[in-house]
């Protein structure tokens, strides 16, 4: 076993790990402001990097206005969702709201598939794939862009929960929901916010992901469930333990694959995800009930 | 200021309120008292929108306000604190009052996000105010603890806090003094008196009788889900109904 083969595995497992993480969070923003585990999250992902695409080559715009015309979609995506599954359930019960979101999954995977066809697609590289050596390995300029937009997208989550009124407003709604309203906070325009954040968080994961490993109507399931892997990890938290859950599952996949077999890439993921509910279900660094949005 | 009129709440075949009407003045101290099982969480919890009532209306200033639900009950200077309070434990003291003045937050979602300058004065305009209620229930000196780690009494400050610093006009406090020492209790009562000097009008419900007689200007009495009397407190206390519905009737 050869050390830059190990940093190679490692590197590609954190930019994998990273996307994962965007989409943990985006799990953990819904849950923690209405109680649901919202497993149409995945869609959100895959439709960024569809819609991409759509504004791409049917509507012909350069990439750098296609990205926010996809993202500011799938966030209308997310938004109606949530207006017209989520919020006119009157006394929604947990399995209620769970089979809703898995149903809204299939819907929007079924019309995507209806819409744009059964193909996988690619999406060109922001800048180019002339790789960069780092050590013995090497990288592409794509694994830096989903690097730095992750960063940049969980330090933005960070400053909007702990430091702007709405943010906090929405902390609240996670601690207790009742105290909110009684002190005015609209709690069900709360649960609109989030899943307007995760939303735009997800499909922003699903675009910088789509140059590396192509996109089609159904990369949304498996990318939903590793996501929901890394906040399982992260126990649900929106900030720091669910971006580390996320990259050690990136990383673990990665060196799964390349040591042992890349048939178990998948089978790593879901490995750990028993074993953590098995043995923490609180997550990895839960203090049982800890630091939640 | 508040009146309730012909409120009934029957929860299945279990009728928890029958017919209650009162009014309230603006600028009184106004305590709610009876026996156990008497309707008084109930009556609050449809004053302040958490239970629709079966029937009857709740007008606040001339306005019926009648099954709104409490966030916008809030906005329009009606607020409300808890016998089990209820605080956002993650957060910290002063963080649980900013976002008792989030409704008077004016700048939007994404003005806030984007840090624009306007909001950022909006968020020091927010702090200050949060940290002169905290002054003004005495918790200051805890303003950065976590709300989850306060000893109870200095909790229930903090809710206090928290609903005074949405600007209401009337304020309804359910058992303030519960699980409260004596000492924290007569501290209770002179922060209800600055409350009502404040100009704002106070609603409590209270088994501390000792509380209620010293500091209420007008007491409503329940029982059994029915209005049983109201007058000013030493009235209360010659009522030979009262007495019987507390102490059981020998008749």
């Amino acid at each position: 076993m050869q050390f830059d083969q190990l940093l190679q595995y490692t590197l590609s497992g954190l930019s994998t790990g990273a996307i994962y993480a965007l989409i943990g969070i985006g799990f953990s923003i819904i849950y923690n402001a209405t109680g649901i585990i919202n497993f149409a999250q995945g869609e959100f992902v895959m439709l960024g990097g569809m819609l991409t695409l759509f504004f791409l080559e049917t509507l012909k715009l350069p990439l750098w206005a296609a990205i926010p015309c996809a993202v500011a979609a799938s966030t209308a995506a997310g938004m109606l969702f949530e207006r017209l599954a989520i919020r006119p359930l009157r006394r929604p019960t947990p399995i209620n709201l769970v089979i809703i979101t898995i149903g809204g999954s299939i819907l929007i995977r079924g019309l995507a598939m209806l819409l744009w066809g059964k193909d996988t697609h690619s999406i060109p590289s922001f800048s180019g794939d002339d790789p960069i050596a780092v050590g013995g390995a090497t990288i592409l300029p794509q694994h830096l862009w989903i690097m730095g937009i992750t960063l940049l997208i969980v330090a933005a989550n960070k400053f909007y929960f702990y430091h702007t009124i709405s943010g906090k407003a929405m902390r609240a709604c996670s601690y207790n929901r009742r105290a909110a309203g009684l002190v005015g906070i609209d709690v069900r325009r709360m649960v609109l916010f989030s899943f307007i954040i995760s939303s735009a968080m997800g499909s922003v994961a699903g675009i910088i992901v789509a140059p590396l490993t192509m996109t089609a109507y159904d990369v949304g399931v498996m990318l939903g469930l590793k996501g929901f892997c890394a906040a399982i990890i992260g126990g649900m938290s929106s900030g720091g333990a669910t971006v580390v859950g996320g990259l050690l599952l990136g990383v673990l996949e990665s060196l799964g694959a390349g040591l042992i077999s890349s048939g178990y890439k998948d089978a790593i993921a879901f490995i750990v995800l028993l074993l953590i509910l098995f043995v923490r279900p609180q997550g990895l660094f839960g203090k049982a009930q800890s630091e939640r949005v | 200021m508040l009146e309730v009129s012909g409120i009934t709440q029957i929860f299945g075949g279990v009728t928890a309120l029958e017919d209650v009407s009162f009014s309230i003045r603006k600028g009184d101290i106004t305590g709610v008292i009876g026996p156990n099982g008497a309707g008084k969480t109930t009556l609050f919890n449809i004053i302040t929108g958490i239970y629709t009532q079966t029937a009857g209306r709740v007008v606040l200033n001339d306005t019926d306000v009648s099954g709104l639900p409490p966030e916008k009950l809030v906005r329009l200077g009606l607020v409300r604190t808890f016998q089990n309070i209820e605080l956002f434990g993650g957060m910290s003291v002063l963080e649980n009052v900013m976002v008792g003045l989030h409704t008077r937050s004016s700048s939007g979602l994404l003005a806030c996000s984007l840090r624009m300058p306007w909001s950022r004065r909006e968020e020091v305009r927010i702090r200050s105010g949060a940290l002169k209620w905290l002054e003004f229930t005495g918790i200051a000196d805890l303003a950065g603890v976590t709300a989850a780690n306060l000893p109870f009494g200095k909790g229930r400050m903090l809710e206090i806090a928290r609903a005074l610093a949405a600007e209401p006009v009337i304020i309804l406090m359910d058992e303030p003094a519960a699980g409260l020492n004596s000492q924290e209790t007569l501290g209770l009562a002179q922060l209800i008196r600055r409350i009502r000097d404040l100009g704002i009008t106070v609603v409590l419900v209270e088994h501390d009788m000792e509380l209620v007689m010293d500091i209420c200007d007008r007491i409503v009495v329940l029982n059994l889900g029915r209005k049983l009397t109201e007058g000013i407190p030493c009235e209360i206390q010659e009522n030979h109904e009262v007495i019987a519905a507390y102490l059981g009737d020998d008749d």
